[in-house]
Formats: C-alpha cells, sequence, structure tokens
C-alpha cells in the first residue's frame, strides 16, 4: 500500500540519520552555472573532489545570450561565472555541454530531451524547477547550493522526507487548454504554499492524456505550489518518449528497464498524505494579474475585490496590484502588452513552438510589440526548423532566438524595462523577476500569441 | 557563517508582508557573483525594495528605518517562497540576522538557511500577530530565542511558544558542524548502498 513516492524515495534511503533526515542517494546531479561556483569552491577548500563524478552533468544556462552566442559574451560578470562552470566541470571530470555546444540548452529541456532524466531516478540541481525531471517518473527536487556540495562530495543528501500528495485531475480539457493552464489553475486554487511540504503525484485522465512535453510543463511548476517537487507515474506515453534517446538503455536493456518502469506505480490502495481531485473541463486559459504565480484568474476573468482576500493577505494584494497598475475587479482582456516571451524551462519545447505558431500563421506580430521566442534547447531548435515552423513564424513577422533561459529572469541581456507589460510563458511573475520594474503576466503558450498577433490581451479561443 | 548557537536575545525588525520570495530577498542579477562573500550579499538583502533605481534608500522600506534593528527578521507568513538560490540565505546571513521568525517558511529556503547558520523559526499565525503589534508598539521590545529548549519567548508579553527543530540539526547548529562534515564520514555506507 505504498505510493511511487514512497517506493523511490525508500529505495534511495542509505540510511537514516538518527533523530534527523534521510541521507538519500542521488543518481543524478545537474550543474548550472549560477548555483554551482560555490559548491566548487567548498569541495577545493576542503581538499575533495567529486564522489562520482559520472552521475553529475554540466551546463550554463542561465546568463547565456540569446542572440550570437559564438562569439565571447559581452558581460564580463556573465563570461566569468559560464566560463567559471567550464573550468570547474575539466577540474573535476565533469561532463560539460558549453554555451554554443549542439547538445547545450537549458538544464530542464535537455535532461529529458537526452534520457539523462530516467523513470525512478532521483534528480537534484541547484535550480527550484529541477521538479520538471519528474515529468518521466522521476523524484526530482531544487537544492540550495550547500545541497550541491554534499552531492559532490557524497552523491548523497540529507533530506527529510516531505508528506506525499495527489492531484488528480480528471475529464477533458477545453479547446486552447493547455498543461501550463492547467498548472496555472491549480497554483490559483492551491496557492503558492499550498503544496509546501509535499510532494505531489499528478493523476487523473487528463494527466495521462498530456503529451510529453505537456507532462514536463505540469511538473515544472510544482514548485510554483510551494511543492518540493511533482511527478507522474511513467507509462507508454513516458517510454516511446525516452526510447532511442542518448543515454536511454539500449536493446535488451532497454526491454529490461521497461519491464522494471512498469513497476512503478502507487498501490491501488496507497494512502496520501492529502489528495485533491479537479474536474478538467473547470480550467480555461489562464493568466496572472499580480507578482506570485497563485495570483491567476481565467483570461476573460476578473481579479478578485478586497472582499476576496483576507484581511492578513490585504497588504500584500494591494501592493502586488499597485506594482502591477491594475485595480481590484477589474478584467485583463484588452490591456495592452509591450512584450511577449515565448521559452523557459516551462515552455521552451517543440510542442510550445507549434501551438505558438498554430495561432501565428497567417496572422502578423502586432506594431510595438516586442517579441522574444526563444527555444530550450538547440535540439529545440534544429526541430523547429525541420518542421518549416521558423518559415511560418519568420512570415508573421517572429525571429526565433538561440537557447537559454533569457527573459525568464533576465541574468543575460534580456531584459523587459521597468514598467513595461509582459506576456510570459515563464514561470515567475515576482516583482522585477524579468527586469527591475519588469511587469509579468503568466500564461501559456497560446495566450502569449494570442497577445502577439493583437497587442492587448485576448482569450486564444476567439483566434481559432 | 559556521557558527555555535545557545540563546540569543534581540531586538527585532518587522516585515509584515506574506509571501516574500527568494527574488525579492535577492534579485536574479546579483546572482552572478562566484564568491561567497556574504558581505555582498547582505549589502544587497531586498535590494529593490531597500534603494531607488540611483542606489539611494527608500525611506520607507523596513531596513532604512532607524527605530528597527537586531539579529531577528520577522516575516509573514510563507517567507523564502520561489527561486532555491541559497544567495538569499547568504543576504541574510550576510546582514547580520541569526534568527527569521515566521508562521510558515518555503521548504527550500528554510534547509538553506539552516546550512548557513541561519535558524528559521516557525509560530503560530496568533504568536505572529502579536509580536507585529508589540515591535509595532515599541521597536525595541526583544525576543528570547532559546535553542537547547527551542522556545521563543515575546519578552514584551511574557508569551511563549516551543518550536521544532528536529535532535540531528540542533546539534550540528549548537556544535557548529554541517552536513558535509556528517556525510563524508558515511563513505562506507554510500559504497555498501551502491553494491545492492
Amino acid at each position: 500500500m505504498n505510493t511511487l513516492f514512497d517506493k523511490i524515495w525508500d529505495a534511495h534511503v542509505v540510511q537514516h540519520v538518527e533523530g534527523g533526515p534521510d541521507q538519500l542517494y542521488i543518481d543524478r546531479l545537474y550543474c548550472h552555472e549560477v548555483t554551482s561556483p560555490q559548491a566548487f569552491d567548498g569541495l577545493r577548500e576542503r581538499g575533495i573532489g567529486c564522489f562520482r563524478p559520472d552521475r553529475i552533468f554540466c551546463m550554463p544556462d542561465h546568463n547565456t545570450p540569446t542572440e550570437g552566442q559564438d562569439k565571447p559574451i559581452e558581460d564580463p560578470v556573465s563570461r566569468k561565472q559560464v566560463d567559471a562552470l567550464a573550468a570547474n566541470a575539466a577540474e573535476f571530470g565533469l561532463t560539460h555541454f558549453g554555451m554554443n555546444d549542439p547538445d547545450n540548452g537549458i538544464i530542464h529541456v535537455v535532461g529529458p530531451e537526452k534520457a539523462l532524466s530516467l523513470p525512478g531516478m532521483t534528480i537534484v540541481c541547484g535550480d527550484s524547477h529541477t521538479s520538471t525531471h519528474g515529468a518521466v517518473g522521476a523524484v526530482a527536487f531544487g537544492i540550495g547550493t550547500s545541497e550541491v556540495e554534499m552531492v559532490m562530495a557524497s552523491q548523497c543528501i540529507l533530506q527529510a522526507k516531505p508528506k506525499s500528495m495527489r492531484i488528480r485531475i480528471e475529464g477533458e480539457l477545453g479547446d486552447g487548454v493547455t498543461a501550463k493552464d492547467m498548472a496555472l489553475f491549480l497554483m490559483s486554487r492551491l496557492t503558492t504554499s499550498g503544496a509546501t511540504g509535499y510532494f505531489v503525484e499528478y493523476a487523473g485522465s487528463a494527466v495521462r492524456a498530456l503529451s510529453m512535453e505537456g507532462r514536463l510543463t505540469l511538473c515544472n511548476l510544482s514548485i510554483e505550489m510551494g511543492a518540493r517537487g511533482g511527478f507522474i507515474a511513467p507509462d507508454e506515453t513516458t517510454f516511446a518518449y525516452l526510447k532511442g534517446r542518448e543515454y536511454a538503455p539500449k536493446g535488451e536493456e532497454w526491454d529490461k528497464a521497461v519491464e522494471a518502469w512498469k513497476q512503478l506505480r502507487s498501490d491501488e490502495d496507497a494512502v496520501f498524505d492529502r489528495e485533491i481531485v479537479f474536474d478538467a473541463a473547470e480550467i480555461a486559459p489562464m493568466i496572472t494579474y499580480g507578482t506570485n504565480p497563485g495570483m491567476g484568474i481565467a483570461v476573460n476573468g476578473y481579479i478578485p475585490t478586497l472582499d476576496d482576500i483576507s484581511s492578513e493577505g490585504c497588504q500584500s494584494f494591494c501592493k502586488a496590484l499597485q506594482y502591477m497598475g491594475f485595480r481590484p475587479g477589474e478584467m485583463l482582456l484588452g490591456k495592452p502588452v509591450d512584450y511577449v516571451f515565448l521559452g523557459a524551462c516551462t515552455n521552451g519545447r517543440i510542442e510550445d513552438f507549434r501551438a505558438f505558431a498554430s495561432i501565428a500563421a497567417g496572422r502578423h506580430k502586432a506594431p510595438g510589440v516586442v517579441a522574444w521566442l526563444v527555444p530550450g534547447s538547440w535540439k529545440v531548435r534544429r526541430q523547429i526548423e525541420e518542421e518549416g515552423l521558423d518559415k511560418v513564424l519568420e512570415a508573421a513577422g517572429f525571429e526565433i532566438r538561440q537557447p537559454g533561459c533569457s527573459a525568464c529572469l533576465a541574468m543575460n541581456p534580456d531584459k523587459i524595462p521597468a514598467g513595461k507589460y509582459c506576456v510570459s510563458t515563464s514561470n515567475r511573475n515576482f516583482e522585477g523577476r524579468q527586469g527591475p520594474g519588469s511587469r509579468t503576466l503568466l500564461a501559456s503558450p497560446l495566450t502569449a500569441a494570442a497577445a502577439a498577433v493583437t497587442g492587448f490581451i485576448t482569450d486564444p479561443r476567439l483566434l481559432p | 557563517m559556521k557558527q555555535k548557537f545557545d540563546i540569543i536575545e534581540s531586538t527585532c525588525v518587522p516585515l509584515p508582508l506574506e509571501n516574500v520570495d527568494t527574488d525579492q530577498i535577492i534579485p536574479a542579477r546579483f546572482l552572478k557573483a562566484t564568491t561567497r562573500e556574504e558581505s555582498f550579499f547582505g549589502e544587497n538583502l531586498f535590494r529593490d525594495w531597500r534603494y531607488n533605481p540611483d542606489g539611494t534608500p527608500k525611506r520607507d522600506f523596513v531596513l532604512n528605518d532607524p527605530r528597527y534593528g537586531g539579529e531577528i527578521l520577522v516575516a509573514g507568513r510563507n517567507f523564502g517562497s520561489g527561486s532555491s538560490r541559497e544567495h538569499a540565505a547568504w543576504a541574510i546571513a550576510g546582514y547580520g540576522f541569526k534568527v527569521v521568525i515566521s508562521s510558515f517558511f518555503a521548504d527550500i529556503h528554510k534547509n538553506n538557511e539552516l546550512n548557513n547558520f541561519v535558524l528559521p523559526v516557525v509560530v503560530t499565525p496568533e504568536f505572529l500577530a502579536e509580536l507585529f503589534a508589540t515591535i509595532d508598539a515599541d521597536p525595541k521590545a526583544k525576543v528570547r530565542v532559546d535553542v537547547p529548549n527551542q522556545t521563543v519567548t515575546n519578552l514584551a508579553t511574557g508569551h511563549s511558544e516551543s518550536f521544532e527543530l528536529n535532535a540531528y540539526k540542533k546539534y550540528c547548529l549548537m556544535n557548529a558542524l554541517d552536513d558535509i562534515d556528517y556525510l563524508l564520514l558515511q563513505k562506507e555506507k554510500i559504497e555498501a548502498y551502491e553494491k545492492k
């Protein structure tokens, strides 16, 4: 009567620390340039190396510019951080996919894409969106830099076992409703702390029906409900996606692996600490109006009024609306948009570009809108070209940039100016997230495309 | 910084906002540092709430209010949500806080604080509300955090609560030991696990 989370977690416990957390064995550690340099310094100070270098994979993604990657990075501070990762990976004998390498991209796009992330694994990275890898049926979660150093030093982490939650979404999603809307809907219901302390298993017919890309988007956003991570039990969709990819087992090994992976599911009588069920038909295309991802509404809905907010929450709610330049109770439909960003570990995959192109096709980018379309990896960009989506998008006035985290957190040159509105497919609308003073409205690739071609917030269902 | 925890008695800095995310604690543009100088991060703690774009202090932000100071930050519920950046914990430590009191912390940030010898103390919403009122009435009001006994006391009202801290982490905090010190002693067990 175990949950799948229990099964994977318990199978990785090296020991229970007396009066404390579990010592958990980690199958994969991913490193990017921002949260790793101090961990490497820590190893040097202690005079030790990486315990299992073959389990650690590195790639820069946060600082990489999205044009001119064949040239050195202009910002000397960014360049230094990216160079430090390459030097550290070389010194400690780790696999490194450098900037402009055909294997480079956002770590949470590349990991599943190369089948580095596999069912049943434990996966960590100094990045809260590590939950993304849960889509392949792994227990994957974000950690801090001290914990990165722990894993480098011992391939283990000390961690209290989270509680388990199952979120079932049953039924069928409506037209124009995507995995992103599903996630924004969950956050709007659960708030950004509703799943804190939990590891979430997503289940139900609407989740099963999602493609791998959709599942990666849904799991990516688990942290925005406060969850340590979120995952989906592996099934035929998972196996079909992973088969033949670079790091997936091959031949007989593959068959054996699939047999083992088929056992990775929660028992029928498994008991979860919390279980919630939603009806997929309730979910509309969503958009956020505030400064945390839980502040979401249907794209054709209304911002809450002060009567809807608890007294303790009033100060934060009013501060958020003031920052965004919105009033309680008003509609977002028809509000002008300055920027549109398609990309990030949330929505930088091939299906997201197909969705965006489906609305852009035969239309044109609205004058005055600046649009950044940033693939999650070079592989995604190559696929965009193979499918001819680049031609469709170029004809509509859009250009495809080079891969990286880009305007999701504006550590590279892609920054939204102060006061400007950006409809963004990324994961966070925090104050200043996309650049100091920037105003972010989170939405799906379809809703972002609808804003890009009309110049204002638009229900994508009205643009068939 | 590794330091031994015992009893801390201090005035507090109040931040009665909910859902303070780590992007506010330390904005992404300060994450490009490749070293761990806590003073650098401390100087930029709450940067965009604390300073105008031209670098002048914002008068209405609590860190710029001379009435408030101390080693304890008191924050609204769901403190430290969002990004896993440990730089947020470095900034809090670098500014000089040893304790953060809130009614609820985000998981990753809570671990990051503990790994940097900043103690997250979870109190009830009622205790937190009373503490905000106490500090509002008297900015010099003090709080005592007793780590050995795991109690937190609002010295102005005398109200006290116990807080959670597992025995292992308590031992680490009281003896200035970190998790890596522990894990490095476990090599044999790890190798045995790998052979299973």
